[in-house]
């Protein structure tokens, strides 16, 4: 059989003809235990119509059905990358004031071959997983151990590599009290100081001010279906059409794709996803954004400290100066 | 245009203006509630005079209250910015939002920046109008703000930013969200140019402006009572389904957590500027007694032109 592919868990709303493609698929192949050629010929079939739902559907997310894909619960978070891209990867926590908080993971890692600090923001996989991540949901603690890693690497001449993916900073009443606004200040700060690369890269979720905490980079990649916004589209729908229902309108206007933010300027370059989004097909997704993140970074090597510094400064003061009229 | 050939212009325009307030207007404080007599209220830098609550300012008055004489020249970013980059619209158009919003506040955005002489030394104010779609920051606020910083840089002025925002405009989508990063850069010049960058908080200075240079002050002021902070009240208290503390957000809890430096009552707030102004900047001891408030004296020994 060809299809090598994981039967999917999760299926989003708008998969649903593919759900039942497969379902279909599923049943047939329980059938055909002895090898039945008609069955094999039908499944073959099957599968062909599959892919070519999922290339008509991902050809044309809506934003909205884009939210739903970089949210989605099989999508590979920060740690798959890690796991995948990264050798002898060596945690580092803590902030030195407060506390350690696991929505940011960081330490200093290899890189195909080159040593690195690596900053992610980490979702969670399951239950336990994101409780302990807290949702990828950073308090201060968090921006601030981010700031300390980029500093280690500055004093190391490391490239910085950051993953972002967070519906945004975490709204508490502890991270209010120890400083949300000037910790998320300080690492937009820090990511503006340091004299060696710094690569980021969207993989799911770009949520406002807890994103660009990490994302003031030389190079901003993402992925095709990641979604990077001020506000999330519920948030945006209730302040402005005062109805959280009207979060579907919201992502449209809000332009928080991909393709919209690349015609900005406010990424660098969009890294395309496996037929039917990362979700479906996590490892392939994951090598395009090591590979993508490869290049980026052999393309700054051998760049004086400050000419890199005042690069990425000189592309952010530049952005805004094209529209999507 | 570009950001790093092109230059700041300033733009000539003395200012003393008067308010144009009948005489026979009242204002209810929104926090004791007394109804306030106008004049009385202005003379009073609009602060109740019952209950000392902080009432928001226009952007101008502001500028007004600070500099020496009244006096100050705006300054405006080199390009204009386009005018929504989205097309966006949520029950309104953007666009339309924009122009109305101008036509009713008589200013092109939710900032104002005004250079000249604060105790005798130069600087550089970036004011927020919240009057202009709550303060709001967008590509004109962030052009703006970087645009004042220059100047400081260019004239070796002291940078001074009072926020009173809501923080990003939702309109422009992520190009408002960029502004933090903008904006930072600002504050990045005026640092490494060795110059003081001063941040002011007035109320309400929360959600992307609070992240960015609002909290980045070589010296953090705020005003009395104001709001501060990053998430908004209303979704802190759906999050997490408690109620919150007393007074959680405000200036005066800020401070006492460690986040601010000074809390100034505005009708010090000139004075106290001046004090830090001074002693930022002229470090040295001198051969001769100078009075505070005897600014000519002072800039005549160190070379500038008086006031
Ligand atoms: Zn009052």
């Amino acid at each position: 059989m060809a299809d090598v592919r994981a039967p999917m868990r999760n299926f989003l709303d708008f998969e649903k003809p593919i759900a039942e493609l497969e379902a279909k698929i599923e049943e047939l192949r329980h059938l055909s235990s002895s090898g039945d050629l008609n069955i094999i010929d039908e499944v073959t079939k099957l599968q062909g119509k599959v892919d070519r739902e999922l290339r008509q559907i991902y050809a044309k997310l809506s934003a909205w059905q884009k939210v739903q894909v970089a949210r989605h619960p099989d999508r590979p978070h920060f740690t798959d990358y890690a796991k995948a891209l990264l050798e002898d990867m060596t945690p580092l926590a803590g902030d030195r004031g407060f506390a350690e908080d696991a929505a940011i993971i960081g330490g200093l890692a290899r890189f195909r071959g080159n040593s690195v600090v690596v900053i992610g923001t980490e979702k969670g996989a399951d239950t336990a997983s994101r409780v302990r991540h807290n949702f990828g949901m950073a308090h201060p603690e968090g921006y601030r151990k981010a700031r300390r890693l980029m500093e280690l690497a500055e004093r190391f001449r490391l490239p910085i590599v950051t993953f972002v993916d967070t519906p945004g900073a975490y709204p508490g009443i502890g991270a209010e009290e120890r400083g949300q606004a000037e910790a998320i200040a300080r690492s937009i700060e820090t990511c503006l100081s340091v004299h060696v690369p710094l690569l980021s890269v969207v993989i799911g979720e770009g949520g406002s001010g807890g994103a660009i905490a990490l994302a003031a980079g030389n190079t901003v990649l993402m992925l095709e279906h990641a979604i990077y916004s001020v506000i999330s589209p519920e948030g945006c729908a209730s302040i402005l059409w005062r109805r959280a229902d009207q979060a579907q309108v919201a992502a449209e206007a809000l332009r928080l794709t991909a393709q919209d933010l690349k015609k900005l300027g406010v990424i660098d370059r969009i890294v395309p996803e496996p037929l039917g989004g990362a979700h479906r097909e996590p490892e392939k997704a994951v090598a395009a954004v090591g590979d993508a993140l490869e290049a980026a970074l052999n393309a700054l090597r051998g760049i004086e400290g400050g000419v890199l510094r005042a690069r990425r400064r000189e592309k952010f003061l530049e952005i805004g100066q094209k529209g999507l009229a | 245009m570009n950001w790093i050939t092109n230059y700041v212009r300033p733009k000539l325009q003395q200012l003393v203006r008067k308010t144009d307030v009948p005489d026979n207007l009242w204002t209810k404080c929104p926090k004791c509630e007394q109804m306030l007599y106008h004049r009385e209220l202005e003379s009073n830098l609009y602060v109740c005079p019952k209950c000392d609550h902080h009432l928001r300012l226009r952007a101008a008055k502001r500028l007004e209250l600070l500099f020496d004489e009244a006096t100050y020249e705006t300054i405006e970013a080199p390009a204009e910015v386009l005018l929504d980059p989205l097309c966006f619209r949520d029950r309104k158009r953007y666009a339309d939002r924009l122009k109305e919003t101008q036509a009713a506040t008589n200013v092109k955005d939710a900032i104002i920046v005004g250079e000249g002489r604060i105790g005798g030394l130069s600087a550089v104010v970036a004011v927020f109008d919240f009057e202009f779609m709550g303060g709001s920051m967008g590509m004109a606020v962030g052009d703006a703000f970087i645009a004042g910083a220059r100047r400081a840089v260019e004239t070796q002025a002291s940078f001074l930013a009072i926020s009173s925002s809501g923080g990003a405009r939702m309109q422009e989508g992520i190009l408002s969200l960029m502004q933090l990063p903008r904006t930072v850069i600002g504050v990045q010049e005026v640092k490494e140019a060795g110059l003081p960058y001063i941040a002011i908080l007035a109320d309400p200075t929360t959600g992307g402006v609070s992240a960015s240079f609002a909290m980045l002050g070589d010296i953090q002021i705020a005003e009395p009572g104001a709001v501060i902070g990053f998430a908004g009240a209303r979704v802190i208290e759906e999050t997490i389904r408690q109620t919150l503390p007393d007074g959680f957000q405000r200036a005066e809890y800020l401070r006492d957590k460690g986040m601010l430096d000074l809390i100034v009552h505005r009708r010090e707030l000139r004075n106290t500027l001046i004090r830090i102004l001074r002693l930022i900047r002229n470090p040295l001891p001198s051969g001769q007694v100078v009075k505070i408030g005897d600014a000519g004296a002072w800039n005549a020994k160190r070379g500038r032109p008086g006031t």
